[in-house]
């Protein structure tokens, strides 16, 4: 197995205050990889720093063996991770057809004359894109709803629209921050199935950010929670579950140990 | 009849700049009160070449717009980094400083003008030169690119995570935009015969805003609409003469606050109500006759 995304001592300062602290996590080829941890801890943070919307304080982020440090947001998407975010932010008044097939314009080479002459080049790449697109919006059950304006959709399809349009990218590293957020469980089910099967179909390896306990012991390969920027436990769901620093993080101390402590 | 092919020429003039502008506003996202600037420069390029050097009218038509789209390629390396409004300030400081530049260079008449330029332009010519303008723009939101436009001005941030160069993305559209004012100046230039630095005041970078606001922003047909209207409209008004100016302002409020995203709505053509019954008719015909295809287009 190949390592795809190699976080070492990560750390990102924002004035005084230590946002992520010396974070180090290794993800592999086709794994899903979660990122964990109470509000606040950091997560978000790790993410803007992979696809350089904030630029780390120190640390090194690798991807594929080539470091991302320093490199602008459309070039680590050129290079092969795309990114889902908290608060959706689609092309809001284009139509979901649209969205994904903005997100197509890498898939062609054609160049500017050639799309004011329409020539062959032109037509050729619009055409395959076109069909790219159908069968991505297909595959993601999204065709039916193809001529609807982005932000009149429902909130779970914004959300796998906006899954579909990361992918139309064809990346090799797909980030999710909070894909499962506010859905029901029904949704939540369906969002576990879809991740699964667009890892299988496009080869894909993920790293997601999620609150839904169940889902991500349910789909995740590895996790590592974060606290406070820190890491405060890795390994398998298993063994996340049952260390002692997590239950604390998510619920608190026992009462006994309180009173242990104030005593 | 002469005097209404002076305002329709006046009016593809305008549109010219216009569609430029809406280029740059309308698709993506950014707003600028300096186009009467890149004019300017499109104009006096086009008088020098042809007045003093004697280049033919077509080959000055060009070369102002290309010297305005590489003006536009220096202006956008400096300020294209900045964000909404701060660009929109910048634009407004270059348009009045390229007025004031022409108006400082003696040998070009200063603020005198410049005169003694052949009338090379007329309705036809400009309107053809408007049709190829409205043509290729259509063709370029049609491909990547223009979608790569549309992209960044519905949200910048996700446009750089699926790879669009966004610096580069702008400035292109910019340098497009600035083309076609350049080109607009110099149609200008060859039906005016006379230009003078003032002609290019912030006025007239902010009726061309006006007119791509009240056409409908993200909208070719919203450009032409804009600059058809609202060119016509103060000649229209001209028998009520001083009160003309007020009465414009107040239809142009008046038009903001019926419709909002303006007259198109950012709608095309092909899009509006009417157009669309009639292709549905048409279409059905063809269902009719090619049952095969499922009415799937």
């Amino acid at each position: 197995m190949i390592k795809v995304l190699e976080i070492n001592n990560l750390t990102k300062k924002f004035g005084g205050l230590t946002a992520v602290d010396d974070l180090t996590f290794h993800v592999w080829e086709n794994q899903i990889y979660g990122l964990i941890g109470p509000n606040g801890a950091g997560k978000t943070t790790v993410f803007n720093m992979i696809t350089a919307v904030y630029a780390p304080t120190s640390g090194e982020i690798i991807f594929n063996g080539e470091s991302l440090v320093g490199k602008s947001s459309y070039e680590i998407a050129r290079a092969g991770i795309t990114r889902t975010f908290q608060n959706i932010r689609l092309f809001k008044e284009m139509t979901v057809y649209e969205n994904v097939h903005t997100a197509c314009h890498l898939n062609t080479d054609y160049n500017i004359w050639d799309s004011l002459i329409h020539n062959k080049n032109y037509k050729s790449g619009e055409k395959q894109i076109r069909q790219e697109v159908n069968e991505l919006l297909e595959r993601m059950g999204l065709y039916e709803r193809r001529d609807e304006v982005a932000m009149n959709l429902p909130y779970g399809d914004q959300r796998r629209l906006e899954i579909a349009r990361a992918v139309a990218l064809r990346p090799k590293l797909l980030l999710l921050d909070e894909p499962a957020a506010g859905m029901n469980p029904d949704e939540t089910n369906e969002l576990v199935k879809t991740i699964r099967g667009i890892r299988e179909d496009f080869n894909l390896t993920v790293l997601l950010i999620e609150h839904h306990m169940d889902l991500v012991m349910n789909i995740c390969d590895q996790i590592v929670v974060i606290n406070f920027g820190k890491e405060i436990a890795k390994g398998t769901a298993q063994e996340v579950q049952n260390h002692p620093e997590v239950i604390e993080a998510y619920l608190g101390k026992r009462e006994e140990e309180l009173l242990h402590v104030d005593a | 009849m002469e005097y209404y092919l002076t305002v329709l020429t006046l009016a593809g003039i305008n549109l010219m700049v216009v569609l430029g502008l809406g280029l740059l506003t309308g698709f993506t996202g950014l707003f600028s009160f300096g186009h009467a600037g890149f004019m300017c420069i499109g104009a006096y390029t086009s008088a020098i070449l042809t007045v003093t050097l004697k280049v033919p009218f077509v080959i000055a038509l060009i070369a102002a717009g290309l010297v305005a789209g590489a003006v536009s390629l220096l202006l956008g390396r400096l300020t294209l980094k900045l964000k909404g409004d701060y660009f929109l300030i910048a634009t407004l400081g270059f348009g009045e400083s390229v007025r004031l530049i022409f108006d400082n260079i003696e040998p070009l008449g200063g603020a005198r003008g410049f005169s003694g330029i052949a009338k090379n332009s007329n309705f036809v010519s400009v309107w053809i030169v408007c049709l190829i303008g409205i043509f290729f723009l259509v063709r370029l939101m049609n491909s990547r690119y223009g979608r790569n436009f549309t992209a960044i001005r519905e949200e910048e941030l996700a446009s750089s995570t699926i790879g669009i160069d966004v610096f580069k993305t702008k400035l292109l559209s910019l340098f497009i935009s600035a083309i076609y004012a350049g080109v607009g100046g110099s149609l200008y230039a060859h039906y005016m015969t006379f230009i003078k630095p003032s002609n290019f005041a912030l006025i007239k970078s902010t009726e061309f805003t006006i007119m791509a606001i009240i056409g409908g922003l993200g909208s070719i047909t919203g450009s032409v609409i804009g600059a058809l209207l609202l060119t016509i409209l103060p000649e229209v008004l001209r028998f009520i003469a001083d009160w003309r100016m007020v009465i414009y302002g107040a239809a142009v409020v008046i038009l903001i606050i019926v419709r909002p995203k303006g007259i198109a709505g950012g709608k095309e053509f092909k899009d509006f109500f009417f157009v669309v019954w009639i292709r549905r008719l048409f279409n059905k015909r063809l269902a009719k006759k090619d049952p095969g295809n499922g009415g799937k287009l």
